[in-house]
């Protein structure tokens, strides 16, 4: 398999993929406009290259992608289920996409309605009072809703210093809990792969400021104390927080406020059908219950007197936290999806998402070790421990399914679970590719007992062959140097140390 | 098998303790650093810094996941080993030589009571 050069390694001077008209405005010299210091002494290092050179040089480079339009992409806790076009084109219409977010609030009505339409739409999905928009991410969500219960807290002139987070937890919930500035106490699951009750009254104190929950959780195995855990929160004083990374497993089914959650974020990129994978944008919409609305990130989306408004007189608001309102194609996308599934079309999503992940739980069953055997949710774990025995490793299974054209499923999470794949197909899958995963899955783990070998040296058909990830993490080189060579792997200078924050 | 050295003692999350007078010197087990895999990040405190038993001191990055380490001491870090920066690679080939993280000044040394000997983490391990 040949290697693609680099775009910069295409430029020749003086080539051009575009000709720009003559410029109508008066010119105005650099000079006058940017300070000295401000100015670079030489031109930047653009590539120079012809239009078909630039198209074919990315279409290359896109025919090597694996995404859901070209096929199977399992990645548990990621649900990376089809994105139905048509909200692509519900997001081009000029009228969304056109607009500027410096435009006045009232000539932008449209635009305003859909954004107070969809947070009333996501508000009845989570049973929440109020909604928003504004954060970006699932992570960035999970910090919005805790910056808000810390703000309630204080509000309320407690000083609750901890957030209690199980041990199945998405890495983020750790992560944005010590980003607002809390100290984080892990609680154990219990042997049914719920979260240990007594262990949690033993941490639970005037102290915790929040739990912070997925459910169902990373196993995909929903909480069966829900009602109880949230008492038990409650009567401390501290609230209930939900990471609505898997909603998809209960959507029109049960609500986070009726369970008992106080806040929540839902992935809109995830659960709503917009786009993700590479690198976003995406939406991190935080629901909450009406005694936090006050804390909600400004300005607020809110009808008053038949419109919508942009309201930023919220004296008690943790501030925006986001510039401007937030991604809003991204809202527009989810909002498409919204409405063209309506209420009954959300309800069959959580039903076939939770019937395809048991199907395939059952076919995968006998072939693998599986540390909760109960009926799961939108996706379930399995473990390579066995596999692992005869001296094939979870990455190996991982990297050989891309032979057969399959993304692979999550590895090596929840950590609670020995050479864990989770499994997340989605409802958009048919019964035809579940059975042609479940049968590449079953080979491969025949091929680990065969020949071994087959699959600790996969992948053998792809544009390249096994990365060496160690050396990619440890001395990564993310900038193209001009003059310098692309490759000189044994090379002590490459920029790796220095250039590791970048990567972050 | 993994290796465990008769001298040390051991926590139960798979930091090992060499005792030099009233110096703790710290890193993590052969097991612990055979289950992360290849290691490429270990973010350390400085020097100066307090540390307490039972918390997190800093974080071990592998290929496969990212670990808190949690001090198996109270007291505060005398010294950091700076080479793990450049090379952390030193974890997964000398885990209790080279591979050393910390040496803290123990404010309190019946703590090491706490921990298991060599044989109680062999135990331990193959219980896990």
């Amino acid at each position: 398999m040949t290697s693609v050069p680099l775009i910069f390694e295409r430029s020749r001077r003086g080539r051009r993929a575009a000709d720009l008209p003559a410029c109508d405005v008066p010119e105005v010299a650099v000079e006058e406009v940017l300070p000295e210091e401000y100015r670079r002494k030489d031109p930047p290092r653009l590539p120079e290259v012809s239009e078909p050179d630039l198209i074919r040089h990315y279409t290359a480079l896109s025919r090597r992608n694996h995404g859901v339009d070209i096929g199977f992409y399992p990645l548990g806790s990621c649900t990376m289920k089809y994105n139905p076009k048509r909200n692509e084109r519900a997001a081009r219409l000029p009228g969304f996409a056109h607009i500027h977010p410096y435009q006045p609030p009232e000539t932008v009505p449209g635009a305003l309605e859909l954004m107070a339409a969809l947070q009333e739409g996501l508000a009845a999905v989570t049973g929440m009072d109020a909604v928003s928009l504004q954060p970006a991410a699932g992570a960035q969500g999970e910090w919005t809703g805790l910056m808000m219960i810390r703000a309630y807290h204080r509000a309320r002139g407690e000083r609750r210093t901890t957030v209690i987070i199980p041990d199945s937890a998405h890495g983020t919930n750790p992560a944005s809990a010590a980003m607002a500035g809390f100290r984080v106490v892990t609680v154990p699951s219990d042997d049914r792969g719920g979260v240990d009750l007594a262990a949690l009254e033993k941490v639970l104190g005037e102290d915790t400021a929040a739990l912070m929950m997925t459910n169902p959780n990373t196993l995909g195995l929903f909480e069966e104390q829900i009602a109880a855990i949230a008492e038990r929160v409650h009567m401390s004083g501290a609230l209930l927080y939900y990471d609505g990374a898997n909603a998809n497993a209960i959507l029109g089914k049960t609500r986070p406020g009726d369970m008992g959650f106080d806040a929540v974020h839902l992935n809109l990129h995830k659960t709503f059908s917009t786009p993700h994978g590479g690198g976003g944008p995406g939406a991190g919409p935080v629901g909450v219950k009406s005694f936090l609305e006050p804390f909600l990130p400004s300005p607020v989306v809110r009808r008053e007197g038949g419109r919508v408004i942009l309201d930023d007189d919220r004296p008690q608001s943790i501030g925006k936290v986001h510039t401007f309102y937030g991604n809003f194609g991204v809202l527009v996308r989810a909002y498409a999806y919204l409405r063209a599934m309506g209420a009954d079309g959300l309800q069959q999503v959580a039903e076939d998402a939770v019937l395809n992940a048991n199907y395939l739980m059952r076919r995968l069953a006998p072939h693998f070790d599986v540390p909760y055997d109960r009926i799961c949710k939108h996706e379930f774990v399995l473990s390579g421990a066995r596999q692992r025995r005869a001296g094939v490793r979870t990455l190996d299974v991982a990297k050989r399914l891309l032979d057969f054209g399959f993304h692979p499923p999550t590895v090596y999470f929840p950590l609670i679970v020995e050479e864990a794949l989770m499994i997340e197909p989605t409802e958009t899958e048919s019964l035809e590719t579940l059975d042609a995963f479940a049968e590449a899955m079953i080979r491969i783990v025949e091929e680990a007992e065969a020949e071994p070998e087959t699959v600790r040296s996969a992948p053998h058909t792809t544009p390249v062959s096994r990365l060496d990830e160690t050396r990619a993490a440890r001395s990564p080189v993310l900038r193209w140097i001009p003059g310098e060579a692309a490759e000189d792997p044994d090379d002590e200078e490459a920029p790796a140390a220095a250039n590791r924050g970048g990567t972050e | 098998m993994s290796q465990v050295p008769k001298e040390l003692k051991y926590s139960e999350e798979h930091e090992w303790v060499r005792v030099e007078g009233n110096r703790a010197v710290i890193g993590i087990t052969d097991f612990a650093q055979s289950e992360l895999g290849d290691i490429v990040f270990v973010e350390l405190p400085s020097a100066g810094a307090e540390v307490k038993a039972g918390e997190t001191f800093g974080t071990v990055e592998s290929v496969k996941t990212v670990s808190d380490l949690y001090a198996p001491v109270s007291g505060k870090v005398v010294e950091v080993n700076g080479d793990l920066g450049d090379a952390p690679e030193k974890v997964n080939e000398d885990p209790y030589g080279a591979g050393w993280m910390i040496v803290v000044e123990m404010s309190d040394s019946k703590e090491l009571d706490q921990l298991m000997d060599a044989n109680g983490y062999s135990a331990h391990v193959s219980a896990s």
